[in-house]
């Protein structure tokens, strides 16, 4: 694997071996690790954090299911128009601070939260927050597809007509100018009222993310959204997040390290609850600066 | 080779056998409950053949019989001897015959048992012919005169050739049917018409009573009653000539038949219904007749105490009971599952509620007819008479059992299974199709109407589909609330309000106890009762055949469930 790692060179083929178990890469690299290091390097300006603008500002965030602390003070910066990309072990609470960003814990029953998530300078769980308009800002796509049983168009068209939007003229443009963006619109453009449900998984997928799109939230929040697909479908969500980006903030959780390393700007590495370490994505898989970040990027646990 | 019991049974074979033998025996016993009932309820719609013998009575006197037979039985020699017939030695068995000879008004009774093997010259002629009546049930006999107004039109006599019976035959047909088209023309006049100036004059009696109480009613507007009432005085003495010149010409026409006993009787044409000579049709014309018969049954109203005639008025008032049923109950059941399920803190309270709620569903359902008749007729009917219909007391307008009480109390009854059927296709939906809704900024009530509910939807007419399943059969209630033997009018009609929400109506079950038990002529009614109990299983099934069909066209749409 000499060739440049960028979503666009990248072919099924490459990825395929990757995308099952990070730790057991075929060659034996130095350090033991599973990714081509200088792929990254050579494909990535380095990051820094202190020049960014910032999208949302998480500081002492501590969350607790009933007794039991998930999240132990969490403080980073988001920055705006860059993919942040949390990785970690299973249980480590990322999606747990993904959840945070759009106020999706409060689903939760015994969910108790403290801290703050500034979003424009106003913290999201301040009273009088409108929790539905806060969501319409941050838009959330989750590790299944979930289309809802309506025509395609429909479901694009949902966050639209719950605002009040039913101007067929702007709900046509803006269906469309959504699934070109998810890089679905040639597939679907002739059977926009079929149901989302005869669709193939990745192409759910993106209709979820061009649904998600449609109401141009600031923010974009994606729970593993390529878990659930095969490889190909894999492909093109890496590709689409790349090309995302350059309108909105991306937050991506992933259990995949090489996804994090494509696709991500910034990286989080979390730990039982712990934010251990934050920085620019070459960087933290280059160089960590923690033994645990270098422990699970290396596959030692995880 | 032998197997042994023990590796029998541990090779499981048992249970095979035990839970397919519980199947099989299921299926058994509905296929022939339904089988029962069809070929007792549909067969009494067959032309039978009309014999006609002489019979030795006790008294030694022979006497002539005419009429068919409607059932037959064996009964021991023993105990015929020792109720006084003589039954020759060596003879085990007699079979009886129960012959319908009709012509209650001569004889008194429409059937009468004779034993078979002592029929002598049994002869079926093409000459008999079964008159259906308005009144006094069939008549059996021999054409042997038309008259028309007294005068003679045309007559036969034994010796001369068929034709000219047929002639006759032919001819009376024709008055029959001159007879019946003047007897619609009565009949809209009497119901319609006369029934929609009814319906005028007392609204104008409750209009007048109502300024009355109200202390309004000034001269114009007695003036103004008066002159309408007047007008309407001036149309029903012109139905009511109309009416007597009907009546009139539907009396002109009169045939006279000899009967068993050589006895000669006229009949009005105005009161045959219908006359076939069911020994003279073919197989074709008797199939012909057959589903007439089974046409007539299902949209005709009943006639003599419901022992004859149709049942239309209550297939009518059940299926109309059963939609308003389902239309009030839907509502109540999903909101109420909504609440449970959707907003309600989830805790000691709503387990309670739903304890409570599964064990309405096991309620007897006559302790709900008494609540319905102590709580909506009694309080909440004799409450809506005091505030909106203080012209119409002391009479009740919906202080009575009616239509609406009764679907109300159905609605009631039914409550539990669609709480319960809503509560499980909510919990059913997917969190993540939930959330999918909330994360692009919907909030509850917007996520609950556009995504959940419809989603849900399924699950919804299954609860309908159970509800109009338990509701349809039901009958003990229903006597409390509303049902009556004999409703004057359809509660849907042409006077205003159209919908009569407080009038007594008819039900196929209330229909079949009443025919059974408390008919005065129990061999006539209870072919009846069968095919009344097969028309109300045939109602209750296609009420749930398209409630499944609109389940399934609602999964078809909502089918995201699977995965």
């Amino acid at each position: 694997m000499t060739t440049i790692l960028t979503p666009e060179t990248v072919t099924p083929e490459t990825i395929a071996p990757d995308s099952g178990t990070a730790a057991k890469a075929e060659k034996p690299k130095a350090r033991g690790h599973s990714i081509d290091i200088s792929s990254i390097r050579s494909s990535q300006a380095s990051m820094d954090l202190a020049q960014e603008t910032i999208a949302l500002k998480v500081r002492d965030l501590n969350l607790f299911y009933g007794d039991k602390q998930a999240l132990n003070g969490i403080s980073m910066d988001i920055p705006k128009n860059r993919a942040t990309a949390f990785i970690g072990p299973s249980g480590c609470g990322k999606s747990t601070l993904l959840r945070c960003f759009n106020r999706m814990n409060d689903l939760v029953d015994f969910c108790r939260i403290e801290g703050q998530v500034m979003l424009d300078k106003e913290d999201i769980y301040q009273r009088g927050v409108e929790v539905a308009e806060l969501r319409r800002r941050i838009g959330m796509v989750f590790q299944k597809p979930n289309p809802f049983p309506k025509s395609i168009y429909e479901n694009v068209a949902y966050g639209l007509r719950i605002q009040g939007i039913n101007k067929k003229r702007l709900l046509d443009d803006t269906v469309e100018w959504a699934l070109r963006s998810a890089a679905l619109w040639d597939e679907v453009k002739d059977r926009l009222h079929e149901s989302a449900l005869g669709m193939s998984g990745g192409q759910q997928q993106r209709l979820v993310i061009a649904r998600t799109i449609a109401v141009k939230p600031e923010v974009l929040l994606l729970d593993e959204p390529a878990s659930a697909l095969d490889p190909i479908s894999t492909l093109k969500i890496e590709e689409l997040i790349h090309e995302l980006k350059k309108d909105f903030t991306i937050v991506i959780v992933t259990h995949n390290m090489q996804q994090a390393a494509r696709v991500s700007d910034y990286t989080a590495f979390m730990y039982m609850g712990d934010l251990i370490e934050f920085g620019g994505t070459d960087d933290l898989f280059t160089t960590p600066q923690k033994k645990q970040t270098e422990d699970y990027i290396t596959g030692r646990y995880g | 080779m032998r197997v042994s019991v023990k590796e029998w049974v541990k090779s499981g074979q048992p249970w095979v056998w035990l839970t397919g033998g519980a199947v099989a025996l299921n299926v058994i016993m509905v296929a022939g409950l339904l089988l029962l009932i069809a070929v007792r309820g549909l067969g009494h719609f067959w032309p039978a053949a009309v014999m006609d013998a002489q019979y030795p009575e006790s008294d030694g006197s022979v006497s002539m019989i005419v009429g068919e037979v409607a059932d037959v039985e064996r009964v021991p020699a023993i105990q015929m001897r020792e109720a006084g017939y003589v039954v020759a030695d060596g003879v085990e068995f007699v079979r009886r015959n129960l012959i319908k000879v009709g012509n209650r008004d001569l004889s008194g009774s429409d059937f009468r048992w004779v034993t078979e093997a002592e029929l002598q010259q049994v002869q079926y002629s093409d000459l008999l012919f079964v008159a259906e009546r308005r009144e006094w049930g069939n008549f059996y006999g021999y054409l042997r005169q038309l008259k028309q107004a007294g005068e003679s039109v045309g007559s036969f006599e034994p010796g001369q050739p068929d034709q000219q019976y047929d002639q006759l035959w032919s001819e009376l047909q024709q008055r029959i049917e001159r007879a019946e088209a003047i007897q619609q023309q009565i009949n809209a006049i009497e119901k319609h018409q006369i029934g929609t100036i009814n319906s005028r004059f007392e609204r104008l009696r409750l209009q007048q009573r109502r300024l009355e109480l109200e202390q309004s009613l000034n001269a114009a507007a007695q003036a103004d009653i008066s002159a309408e009432r007047a007008s309407l005085d001036l149309q029903y003495q012109q139905l009511q000539q109309q009416l007597v010149e009907l009546y009139g010409q539907i009396e002109r026409d009169s045939l006279v038949a000899e009967v068993a006993g050589g006895q000669r009787v006229e009949i009005s044409l105005s009161k045959v219904v219908q006359a076939y000579r069911p020994n003279a049709m073919n197989v074709l014309q008797k199939t012909g007749f057959y589903f007439g018969q089974l046409w007539s049954f299902m949209s005709e109203e009943p006639r003599e105490a419901n022992t004859e005639g149709g049942v239309f008025p209550a297939i009518f008032g059940t299926v109309m009971m059963v939609l308003l049923m389902a239309i009030l109950v839907t509502p109540f059941g999903v909101i109420a599952a909504v609440y449970l399920r959707e907003y309600a803190k989830q805790g000691p309270l709503t387990r309670l509620i739903r304890i409570a709620v599964n064990n309405l569903a096991g309620v007897p359902s006559i302790v709900y007819g008494v609540f319905g008749l102590g709580f909506f007729i009694y309080f909440l009917g004799g409450n809506i008479d005091q505030l909106f219909f203080p012209e119409a007391l002391p009479a009740p307008t919906f202080g009575t059992p009616g239509l609406m009480w009764a679907s109300l109390t159905l609605a009631l009854l039914t409550l539990p299974v669609v709480i319960v059927a809503t509560e499980e296709g909510l919990s059913r939906i997917p969190r993540a199709i939930r959330e999918g809704s909330l994360a692009l900024g919907a909030t509850k009530a917007e996520t609950l109407w556009k995504v959940v509910l419809p989603m849900a939807s399924p699950a919804m007419m299954t609860g309908v589909i159970l509800a109009v399943a338990r509701a349809a059969g039901e009958v003990a209630p229903l006597m409390l609330v509303g049902v009556v033997k004999l409703a004057p009018s359809l509660p849907l009609d042409g006077n205003y309000p159209f919908v009569h929400l407080d009038q007594k109506f008819m039900h196929l079950g209330f229909h079949i106890y009443d025919v059974g038990f408390q008919s005065p002529n129990v061999e006539a009614a209870r072919p009846l009762v069968y095919a009344t109990a097969l028309l109300l299983v045939v109602v209750i099934a296609l009420l749930n055949i398209s409630a499944v069909a609109i389940r399934n066209r609602l999964r078809e749409k909502y089918k995201a469930l699977e995965h």
